[in-house]
């Protein structure tokens, strides 16, 4: 086009065409940044589902600061397609009626383009089949099965954090093959447990090993140690997933149970001890223990340059606290996924050339086009696959272990390792 | 070591409602604020562990106590204690204190250190130092209950007061007082529980729910209002729970046992331990 | 003969939700669906509170037997939403059938203990169960479980209507019930139970009769809820959604039969405000829960029936 312009005279008309041309292969490739063409100017707003209070507050308080974070990042790169973006945090009291409402809320008041945040799985069941009559998009940060299982609907996706299924199965061969083959399971007996001990016994025993002894526990205990004694004498790991605030008194009773004596190998999901200091009274107990790891809370060695600008941007120093105040640690294994989201979020609405709600469909679509994310800025964790049928994403799981007061990556999964057949197909689905 | 601070726990519900009749809902509202004060006084006393925790004993209780006293003044009086309104009362003051906890303290739980840090190495298994000396500490609590109850001329008023409230009042004891100072050692008591247990577990702001329920199971059992009946159903239970749990699934037996203790109220309402109804 | 003035007034509630079925904007349309729904739950807290004076604690217990009737019944008989309804509803009866039997021989305070106690049994059960119930994560109603012949629930249209349906057999049905000879014996049991015993009238079998009633609702309520809203989850069972339901009827007045919606209509709109300006929105309901007790122990409407209104029911 330049060319012609140069060799021939130009006439009027053939300008107007090359630029109506032009334009029309600006609007027609979507993908391009439009900051001239965008038609308006309106912040996006993000609606996000928040556990201000109730029992997932200490996560809240960090999904809140970590999306915050990569809001500025992103609104310092020139928003979403050109346009400045919003958050609009409302709280659900972690609980799943008010969360429903949440959504409804941000959608049909706040005017917000799409819904993402929240934890609790009870929260996400209770709140997806309403995103999904609102027909918004709803992204959720929850690592839970229910988005891979089938259980939800087409509109609610969970792009930025690996679900439990796969994490565990990712684990069980680092388990059997290092710490031990015959596993006592310490659960919490509600759903969250349930599922820890329906996937992790599998996956022993695809590897060979063998879980010998369950031990539910009720989800209003207080106190433990009454169920130690029935953690079978040849048992070689203990694997504990308990979560809720009693996991402190959770650990420091099994520490005095075995005391300095001689103890099974234990393996914890850092959930027992999200925003707990690892070095409080009591846990003294744990060294040596392993433990899995969304993302590593103590800054390793071979730490890339964008976990170190991720830390920065939120505000967490090495030893995943605060950096305003040492003692405030945070989630530091879960809230990665809400900075990550929200970049998907960015690269979705770009690629559906988002204008307004009546866009939202494409969204989805854009997503379920995705097939993975490299490590990057945009995805400290590290690289990711994104299944577009199941909705899900998996990514690399970390196993650290407690030395000297720090946890220490000992082993990383390979993607491989957490896959596992589809158990829907979520694009066959009507909208 | 449960048996000891549940029976410390249930012993002021049971205070509070043997001698006022109220129901106290916020009764496990006041065993958390202990706890997370005790937090605050680990966190502001500087020097040993032992130093803080014995201030922590002291002022832990007194503050929650006042802010009882000073809930009692405005709402519980001014409701004349009636039953169903003091517990619609006690139910808002709980939110109304959990919120608080909430706001200031945040919603991490949050560890304190103890005061005690041996352990005790049996072959099979470990107990800690800590725990027995809870035991010795509560025991020692209840005894001075139980004497000031027994043998102080406050205990006598509390005692006349229980007893029948216009009467005393006719005799020129202030009621008003002593229901005030009831609430406050009630809550006072629970504070002393927690600040006792924080060392052990941890300090979260919704952590009151549980000794709450226990609590109303021991009173139950042992018959509402009865200190002694209280004391005797606090072991039962909290020595009993093990045992019922070795039986069944943990959670089957929770199932279990508050239908027991909802039963044992439907059909002997004076308790296992009390006496018929006067 | 005179106007029924008080027919005439609820009716008229009924048009003006009728006509916010046209008139409101989305979102207090969904809400007010929402807010129908728990008021008839609410309403049958009142007939067990309000008008009989039995002061539950234990009211999520008959809710989440509505709630997991329906839901059990459509996710695993293959139930569509009628029979589902008519399943929670029963399931909520039975359920106040059987508290009610144990529960009614004591009173006062034993009986909130009582039934908080049963409440909390039925909660872990739930969990317990988790196998078929999905315990504290719940279970998804799935599209083909909320359909009602041709009608499909989850369209916000249709689940308004719907709602308002539930909501005027409900609120007129209590009106008939209050004014009937019934009612005022439930009334007299409230107000003195001996006298009443000694005009021949046996307790036991009103205040059970009461709480059958009022399980009824409860279970319509909870029916309705995981029908509509599509999810059936344990925490629709704890002790929290024991008291809401009496913080409605203490809010908008115990004994009256617009209570209940005028209570769950104000404390939605607060907490839903006080959630947009503040996180303190546990202090709110605290604090709304001790200044009623304190000021206003009838409520709105008990207090207009106090101030000059004598005819509300």
């Amino acid at each position: 086009m330049t060319r012609k312009l140069i060799t021939t005279t130009p006439t009027r008309r053939s300008v107007l065409k090359g630029l109506a041309l032009g334009t029309g292969a600006l609007a027609a490739t979507s993908a391009l940044p439009r900051f001239v063409q965008a038609q308006s100017s309106e912040p996006i707003r993000v609606g996000f589902q928040l556990h201000r209070t109730g029992i997932g507050a200490s996560y809240g308080r960090w999904y809140e600061r970590t999306a915050s974070a990569a809001l500025k990042v992103i609104n310092d790169a020139g928003g979403i397609n050109g346009r400045p973006v919003e958050i609009v945090f409302e709280d659900d009291g972690t609980d799943p009626k008010r969360g429903a409402e949440v959504v409804e809320k941000l959608t049909a008041q706040s005017n917000c383009d799409l819904v993402m945040g929240t934890l609790f799985s009870h929260v996400v069941i209770g709140s997806a089949p309403r995103a999904g009559e609102l027909k918004v998009p709803y992204l959720v940060c929850s690592e839970g099965h229910h988005v891979a299982s089938g259980m939800l609907n087409r509109w609610t996706m969970q792009p930025g954090i690996t679900d439990v299924k796969s994490q565990v199965q990712g684990m069980a061969p680092f388990v059997t093959s290092n710490l031990g083959k015959k596993i006592t399971m310490i659960f919490p007996d509600f759903a969250f447990g349930h599922d820890h001990r329906d996937y992790f016994t599998a996956a022993v025993a695809a590897q060979g090993g063998e879980v010998i002894k369950h031990i539910a526990i009720p989800p209003t205990e207080t106190s433990f140690t009454r169920y130690f004694p029935q953690i079978p004498s040849d048992t070689d790991v203990i694997y504990h997933v308990m979560v809720g605030p009693a996991v402190l008194t959770f650990v420091k009773e099994l520490g005095e149970f075995y005391g300095s004596g001689a103890r099974p190998q234990l393996f914890g999901f850092i959930d027992s001890l999200e925003a707990v200091d690892i070095n409080s009274p009591g846990l003294e107990f744990l060294d040596g223990s392993h433990f899995w790891e969304g993302h590593p809370r103590y800054k390793q060695e071979d730490a890339s340059e964008h976990e170190t600008f991720y830390r920065a941007a939120v505000g967490v120093d090495d030893t995943g606290a605060s950096v305003s105040d040492p003692a405030d640690v945070s989630t530091y294994a879960h809230m990665f996924s809400t900075w990550e989201t929200l970049f998907v979020v960015k690269d979705a609405m770009e690629a559906a050339g988002y204008q307004g709600p009546a866009d939202r469909q494409k969204v989805v679509e854009a997503i379920e086009a995705m097939t993975g994310f490299d490590e990057g800025q945009a995805h400290p964790q590290g690289p990711k696959t994104f299944n577009g049928k199941t909705h899900q994403a998996f990514g690399l799981q970390s196993i650290t272990k407690v030395e000297g007061g720090r946890l220490v990556r000992v082993h990383q999964t390979s993607m491989e390792d957490g896959f596992y057949p589809d158990e829907v197909d979520y694009t066959t689905m009507s909208f | 070591m449960t048996a000891a601070v549940l029976a410390l726990t249930a012993s002021g519900l049971s205070l509070v409602f043997g001698i006022m009749r109220v129901v106290n809902v916020a009764h496990g509202a006041f065993f958390m604020l202990g706890a997370v004060l005790a937090w605050f006084v680990s966190e502001w006393v500087p020097g040993p562990a032992g130093l803080s925790f014995a201030v922590a004993l002291v002022v832990c209780p007194l503050i929650v106590g006042a802010i009882a006293a000073l809930a009692d003044t405005v709402v519980l009086k001014r409701l004349n204690y009636e039953p169903e309104a003091t517990i619609v009362a006690t139910i808002g003051l709980l939110y109304i204190l959990e919120q608080a906890a909430l706001s200031f303290f945040g919603p991490d739980a949050r560890p304190v250190p103890a005061p005690l840090s041996f352990r005790i190495q049996l072959p099979w298994f470990g107990y800690s130092g800590y725990k027995l000396a809870v035991v010795v500490g509560a025991a020692l609590v209840l005894l001075a209950v139980w004497l000031i109850l027994k043998h102080t001329k406050a205990g006598l008023i509390m005692r006349a007061t229980q007893i029948d409230r216009d009467t005393a009042r006719a005799f020129g004891i202030n009621v008003d007082r002593v229901y005030a100072g009831v609430f406050a050692m009630g809550a006072g008591l629970a504070a002393i529980a927690a600040v006792l247990i924080v060392p052990i577990q941890q300090a979260h702001y919704l952590m009151g729910g549980d000794p709450l329920l226990l609590s109303f199971i021991v009173v139950i059992i042992g018959g509402l209002g009865s200190l002694r009946g209280t004391l005797v159903a606090a072991l039962l239970i909290g020595l009993s729970d093990g045992v019922i749990s070795t039986f069944f699934a943990p959670t089957l037996a929770k199932i279990l046992a508050t239908l027991l203790v909802a039963l044992v109220l439907v059909f002997r309402p004076q308790g296992l331990f009390g006496r018929r109804a006067a | 003969m005179k106007a029924d003035r008080a027919l005439v007034l609820h009716l008229a509630l009924l048009a003006a939700l009728l006509a916010a079925h046209v008139l409101a904007p989305a979102y207090h349309h969904t809400n007010l669906a929402r807010i129908m729904v728990l008021s008839v739950y609410a309403m049958g807290y009142n007939i067990a509170f309000g008008y009989t004076g039995l002061l539950s604690l234990g009211h999520a217990l008959l809710f989440a037997a509505g709630l997991y009737g329906a839901g059990m019944g459509v996710t695993y008989l293959g139930l569509t939403a009628g029979p589902g309804l008519i399943l929670g509803t029963l399931a909520g009866g039975l359920m106040a059938l059987a508290v009610g039997l144990l529960a009614l021989r004591t009173a006062g305070v034993a009986f909130m203990i009582v039934t908080l106690m049963f409440a909390q049994a039925g909660y872990l059960t739930i969990l317990y169960f988790g196998q078929w119930t999905r315990g504290d994560e719940g279970i998804v109603v799935q599209k083909a479980g909320r359909m009602l012949g041709p009608l499909d629930l989850s369209d916000d249209g249709t689940r308004y209507l719907m709602a308002l349906a539930i909501f005027a057999a409900g609120l007129l049905i209590n009106l008939a019930l209050v004014r009937s000879p019934r009612g005022r014996i439930m009334i007299a049991m409230r107000e003195n139970e001996d006298r009443s015993r000694m005009l021949g009238y046996n307790p036991f079998t009103i205040k059970l009769t009461a709480l059958v009633i009022s399980g009824l609702y409860a279970g319509v309520g909870g029916a309705a809820y995981g029908l509509m809203f599509g999810y059936v989850g344990a925490s629709l069972a704890s002790v929290q959604y024991s008291i809401l339901p009496l913080l409605y009827v203490l809010l908008g007045g115990a004994g009256t039969v617009m209570g209940p919606f005028l209570g769950a209509l104000l404390m939605f709109y607060l907490i839903d405000y006080a959630s947009s300006v503040t996180d303190a929105h546990q202090f709110v309901t605290g604090a709304a829960l001790v200044l009623l007790v304190l000021f206003a122990p009838k409520g709105i409407l008990g207090t207009l029936r106090d101030r000059g209104l004598r005819w509300l029911p």
